[in-house]
């Protein structure tokens, strides 16, 4: 149990800047999690925490001490790898007691942290099978396991349920937040997948080529993304990212121009600092949209493309000509159809505003019931 | 029905071919082995078959004291080349299979380079390091310079085999807080067990065997091994070779190997490493 603190990490290889100036402060029994696209740096960064990568520059902390010096093992941290790399000569009971021999623990104490280890994970029927004779979800709970043996204070997840099938991953995904709740270590988790990064954490780190887009709660980030990276990339379907430029601003009143040159009106504005004639980003999840006619709608265009998922609807609406079609989430009575035209009704509420560098502009804060309900408890 | 028959007769071709091919490859082994069971006096018929067991030559080459201590100098240098060769080959297909370095590859073509070269070539210029070394006449003079030819198929053998294994795992180890030798011992080591088994029958064959340097690096016939030994028998006169004991001698040497590698044989586990990554 500790925190971590990333002080200005750099790391090259080669001539390629990997991570740019990390700066990163996790709390003691927080869930962190990284995403990001492919390549950009989160396995480095994982494996810089473990002490299996070198840094070219910066300072880490893990409570409070300095242990960029240190080899991994001295750093208090255990690894679970997106191979699981369980050791295959060894039986179950060896894998996870083989870092407890190594630092010559009594076999008593061996004894009594591989038999915890195997409780806490129903390892227990499977102590004398060796790897190969386990199914993918018993091996990813004994590499779990033999992570947590040694308690270490920082536990590091490399995308650990890449490898498993769908229903398979959401029942270790669930294991894996009662392990956190149960043992409330220090958990670095890395991974692709969105349902895990929002489910699981308690913090989320977004990462893009190298750097730090933005860190928060699952919620701020899907509520308050900092920048049009973030925007598309937390949320499923991505969320809509329309160019256009400030047509009139007055008091509350907001009225953007589309490249289709249809002027929109989303009143009362929702952020702040906004001047007539800036060229900014509109953007717009797809549940914050309702279809209607296309005369009462704030813009109308032609639906493309419909995908039907049993609970909801996915209507691909063809605006300009020029542009990627709207995505809109429908779950209304009406059927649209391919080929129809339709219009658009937004929510001036969930709108989101970036200026021309992709950042958003600062929003106006409402309260919010969640927010609000997160900090009664 | 012409089918039939163009199938019968490809089949019976092919039958042909593979008995025309295991003759040829078995038949002086089975050569060796009935005239080793002759008497002397039976040695002049080309039988291909043996009427009578004769046990005489190997009583004979049993007998001779010089025969056994030329086995256990053979058996001697043998198990060390083995043992030598594994330890340096494994330590340095660790280094070479595992870590990027400068020079990595120079290193591997060299290594190779090395075992390009004919014995001959080599021969009088090992002869003088042996001689510095103060090993002329002694087993271990052979042991090292066996490993001029062992070490290098060893390395490479392992190196590949070294190169396969998943980084994570050495990495897995590296976070339980294992040190490099334990990582190779404890971890890599019993994934190559396959791989160490087969270099080690290999160069315990090549050691066996091995001739040229045995009869140029001994003198005295108590360190002489058994390769040398057997080319050495001769019989009561100058104009007779002892076809019997020789073949008996060569017969009783080849014995431990095919037992090794029958043995071995079974311990080579295939598939070792499944279970290691992935589902
Ligand atoms: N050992 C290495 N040598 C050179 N470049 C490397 C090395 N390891 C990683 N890289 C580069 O560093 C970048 C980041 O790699 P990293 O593995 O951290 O990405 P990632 O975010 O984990 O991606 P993914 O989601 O695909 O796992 C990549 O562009 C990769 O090519
Ligand atoms: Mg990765």
């Amino acid at each position: 149990m500790a925190s971590v603190t990333l002080k200005k990490i750099n790391k090259h290889f080669g001539s390629a800047h990997i991570l740019r100036n990390i700066d990163l402060d996790i709390e003691d029994g927080e869930f962190v999690v990284f995403v990001g696209p492919s390549g950009c740096g989160k396995s480095t960064l994982l494996r810089v925490i473990a002490g299996l990568e070198e840094v070219n520059n910066g300072d880490l902390l893990i409570g409070g001490q300095d242990v960029i010096d240190l080899a991994p093992k001295e750093r208090g941290i255990g690894m679970v790898f997106q191979s699981y790399a369980l050791y295959p000569h060894m039986t179950v009971r060896d894998n996870i007691a083989f870092g407890l021999q190594l630092s010559r623990e009594s076999s008593q104490t061996i004894e009594e942290r591989v038999a915890s280890t195997a409780r806490i994970l129903q390892l227990e029927p499977l102590l004398e099978r060796k790897p190969r004779e386990l199914s993918g979800g018993q091996r990813q709970r004994v590499a779990m396991g033999r992570a947590i043996a040694r308690e270490p204070r920082v536990m590091l997840f490399d995308e650990p349920l890449s490898n498993l099938d769908a229903s398979l991953r959401v029942q270790m995904r669930m294991e894996i937040a009662k392990l956190h709740r149960r043992l409330k270590s220090t958990i670095i988790y890395v991974t692709h997948d969105q349902v895990e990064a929002m489910t699981l954490a308690s913090k989320i780190v977004v990462l893009n080529a190298g750097r730090i887009e933005q860190v928060g709660t699952p919620y701020e980030l899907y509520e308050h993304p900092a920048t049009t990276f973030v925007a598309g990339f937390i949320g499923s379907p991505n969320m809509n990212l329309l160019s256009s430029s400030v047509d009139a601003v007055n008091g509350d009143l907001l009225s953007l121009a589309l490249q289709s040159g249809t002027s929109i009106d989303i009143s009362p504005v929702p952020v702040q600092g906004v001047i007539k004639g800036d060229s900014v980003t509109l953007g717009i999840r797809p549940e914050h949209m309702q279809l209607t006619t296309p005369a009462a709608g704030q813009i109308d265009g032609e639906i493309v493309n419909v995908e039907y998922l049993g609970n909801e609807r996915f209507v691909y609406l063809m605006y300009h000509a020029d542009a990627e079609p709207l995505v809109i989430r429908h779950s209304g009575q009406q059927l649209p159809m391919v080929g129809e035209r339709a219009g658009v009704l937004f929510e001036a509420d969930a709108c989101h505003l970036f200026n021309q560098q992709g950042i958003s502009y600062p929003r106006v804060l409402h309260d919010h019931p969640e927010s609000a309900l997160a900090e009664s408890i | 029905m012409n089918r039939n028959i163009m199938r019968i007769l490809a089949r019976s071709g092919f039958s042909l071919l593979v008995v025309l091919i295991l003759v040829f490859c078995l038949f002086p082994f089975y050569y060796a082995i009935i005239t080793s069971f002759k008497s002397s006096s039976e040695l002049f018929q080309a039988s291909y078959w043996v009427n009578q067991l004769h046990f005489d030559n190997y009583q004979h080459i049993l007998g001779q004291e010089t025969f056994i201590h030329s086995l256990f100098n053979s058996v001697l240098v043998s198990t060390l080349v083995v043992g030598l060769s594994l330890l340096l080959g494994l330590t340095a297909s660790y280094a070479l299979g595992r870590f990027e370095f400068r020079g990595r590859s120079t290193v591997l073509m060299v290594i190779l380079a090395v075992s390009m070269f004919p014995q001959v070539a080599v021969l009088s210029g090992l002869f003088e390091v042996i001689r510095m070394l103060g090993l002329y006449n002694n087993p271990f003079g052979l042991v090292i310079s066996y490993m001029l030819f062992t070490l290098p198929f060893t390395v490479w053998i392992l190196t590949t085999f070294m190169q396969q294994l998943p980084k994570e795992l050495e990495e897995a180890a590296i976070v339980d807080g294992a040190t490099p030798w334990m990582t190779l011992v404890r971890v890599m080591m019993p994934l190559l067990w396959p791989a160490l088994v087969t270099t080690g029958m290999l160069a315990f064959i090549a050691a066996w065997n091995e001739f040229l340097f045995a009869l140029t690096f001994t003198l005295t016939d108590d360190q002489r091994t058994v390769p040398v030994a057997i080319a050495l028998i001769s019989g009561a006169s100058q104009y007779e070779l002892p076809w019997g004991i020789i073949m008996a001698a060569s017969v009783l040497v080849t014995l431990p190997l095919v037992i090794m590698v029958l043995f071995f044989q079974r311990r080579i586990v295939s598939g070792l490493t499944a279970g290691a990554v992935k589902g």
